[in-house]
């Protein structure tokens, strides 16, 4: 069975239709990531799926349940880390942990999950003591107290600097290794590439791709073939290389002319992303 | 029950944490108590001594700071900095989570009571209530009632740094009003109006009902019949339009 099962979910805020029916599932042990600019609809997915918000179309399962209808059973089994970290001031890192793991049934224990997140030096330090990556990382041995079978997290590294970020990182891996599923949102590219098994791409409301990090840029074929001709740039764009670099260097070479800075080039995800998400066009791309 | 005690422990240590709260809820109104005793304890004030007269006005004007302007900073504060949506995704109930901030904020009023009644007996020769019982209740009735209208009022506050201000602007006119600090048939004929209204003066005469005049609570059921009334508008008022999460997009 799968860890999430949506389909057809839509969201209306007033007349705006934040989700337009969409449809994912994500295994158990599975680490996706959902993807999108700010305003696509990650958050309002993510919300359903915990139980904040109601939807107004579709089907949701988490767990094999509807959250909308499973009170304290559910959130005994998922973890959630919102998108902004929210933490009483004058607690103590292991006060809070103690305090998280006091609402659960069967809570891992304390000082394995403090050390997870790395903040086995700061175990006594009042959370308003703490630097803006270390209540994250507070906020993540929150979610993971009640031992999740299934971890929310909610853009986990926006605002942090490279180094934290990468520490970030290593810290969702470990969770792999722990068999969580997780679901994971983020607006950057390169984190749901090292991290995701597979990410849906979302824009406006809708799904706009769906797979493997590395099957996105193959399933977008069009290589761009750049040079100079006479002091003036060229580009062109062709799912067909081998062909039409063939014809442009025989042209050349029958005319006896240079390709001035001939570079042929497969997009990179970084770009694909970019034309998912901010080009007009519905770029249906599905691996 | 496990968990209500195990969250009512960690109000407990946040409150006492939380020195400029526990000064303004716990602290002040015993200041304002041996203040103002001390300046006018020894006058006569429709019939009885100053100081009596003080004690049960002070114990009204701790029950608005501890139930009700305490609880509704507080409650706007967390629920504007995430927390509740926060415990809300938690297996922790909403009514063990409401039931441990309440019997916390009445812990917090009995303690203070407490040390009102004391003070007053060794500072001003104040009486010692004789109808514990009826006093624990009249506590209860009136901690309940206000506690409801507290949360009623944090629907409407829209923002953290905006709850001071509001909470001050309604408890502070209020307890003014109903007389903690003077008797309020001084007063001229518009505010003794308002104070025939407001739920806290009710609370002031039933508590100088029961400590001054030894009077059993049963007695004095037009009071309690009062707070009780405005207590069932805060709780209506509040399932009508408590939120759990800050407002936002």
């Amino acid at each position: 069975m799968p860890a999430v099962e949506v389909s057809q979910l839509r969201k209306l805020y007033g007349d705006h239709e934040a989700l337009r029916g969409i449809s994912f599932e994500i295994e158990e042990g599975e680490v996706f990531g959902l993807l999108g600019p700010n305003g696509a609809g990650k958050t309002t997915t993510v919300e359903i799926l915990e139980g904040y918000r109601r939807r107004d179309g579709g089907e949701v399962r988490v767990l094999g349940v509807d959250p909308e209808e499973d009170g304290p059973a559910f959130r005994e089994r998922v973890g959630i880390v919102l998108q902004s970290s929210a933490m009483y001031q004058s607690l103590t890192v292991a006060e809070h942990v103690a305090l998280f793991a006091g609402y659960y049934r069967r809570p891992r224990d304390m000082d394995e999950v403090i050390e997870l997140v790395g903040l086995t030096a700061k175990r006594d330090a009042r959370v308003k003591t703490l630097s803006g990556g270390q209540r994250r990382r507070l906020d993540l041995a929150l979610g993971l107290i009640g031992d999740p079978e299934l971890l929310f997290l909610d853009e986990p590294t926006t605002g942090f600097d490279p180094a934290a970020r990468r520490a970030a990182w290593d810290m969702i891996r470990s969770l792999r290794a722990l068999g969580k599923t997780v679901l994971l949102t983020t607006h950057y590219l390169d984190e749901a590439e090292q991290l995701a098994d597979r990410v849906a791409v979302l824009r406006e409301g809708r799904i706009v791709a769906l797979g493997a990090p590395a099957q996105l840029v193959g399933g977008s074929a069009e290589t761009e073939i750049r040079f100079r001709l006479d002091g003036q740039e060229h580009v062109v764009k062709t799912r067909e290389p081998t062909r039409v670099l063939h014809e442009l260097t025989g042209k050349a070479l029958a005319e006896g002319r240079e390709l001035e800075d001939l570079r042929v080039r497969r997009p990179t995800l970084e770009e694909i992303y970019l034309s998912l998400t901010e080009e007009g066009e519905e770029a249906e791309v599905r691996a | 029950m496990r968990l209500l005690l195990h969250q009512l422990r960690n109000e407990q240590r946040l409150f006492w944490r939380s020195r400029e709260l526990a000064f303004f809820t716990f602290a002040l109104p015993i200041v304002f108590f041996v203040l103002l005793g001390s300046v006018y304890g020894g006058d006569r004030i429709e019939g009885v001594r100053g100081s009596s007269y003080l004690l049960a006005g002070l114990l009204g004007y701790g029950l608005s700071a501890t139930t009700f302007a305490g609880l509704a900073i507080v409650t706007v504060i967390r629920r504007e900095d995430g927390i509740l949506k926060r415990l809300r995704g938690t297996p922790l109930p909403a009514w063990a989570y409401l039931g441990a901030v309440l019997a916390s904020t009445l812990l917090v009023y009995a303690l203070q009571t407490a040390c009102l009644i004391l003070l007053g007996h060794l500072l001003f020769d104040t009486p010692i209530p004789q109808r514990w019982l009826s006093l624990a209740l009249a506590l209860l009735v009136g901690g309940l009632a206000f506690a409801a209208l507290g949360l009623a009022l944090t629907a409407a506050v829209r923002s953290a740094e905006g709850s001071s201000a509001v909470v001050n602007a309604v408890y502070l006119p209020m307890a003014f009003i109903s007389g903690s600090f003077f008797s309020p048939h001084s007063f001229p004929g518009f505010l003794e109006a308002i104070a025939e209204v407001l739920p806290l003066t009710y609370f002031i005469d039933l508590v100088r009902d029961i400590v001054l005049a030894h009077r059993p609570i049963w007695q004095s059921w037009e009071p309690v019949a009062v707070i009780a009334a405005w207590g069932a508008v805060g709780l209506l008022a509040a399932l009508r339009w408590f939120r759990w999460q800050p407002r936002q997009g």
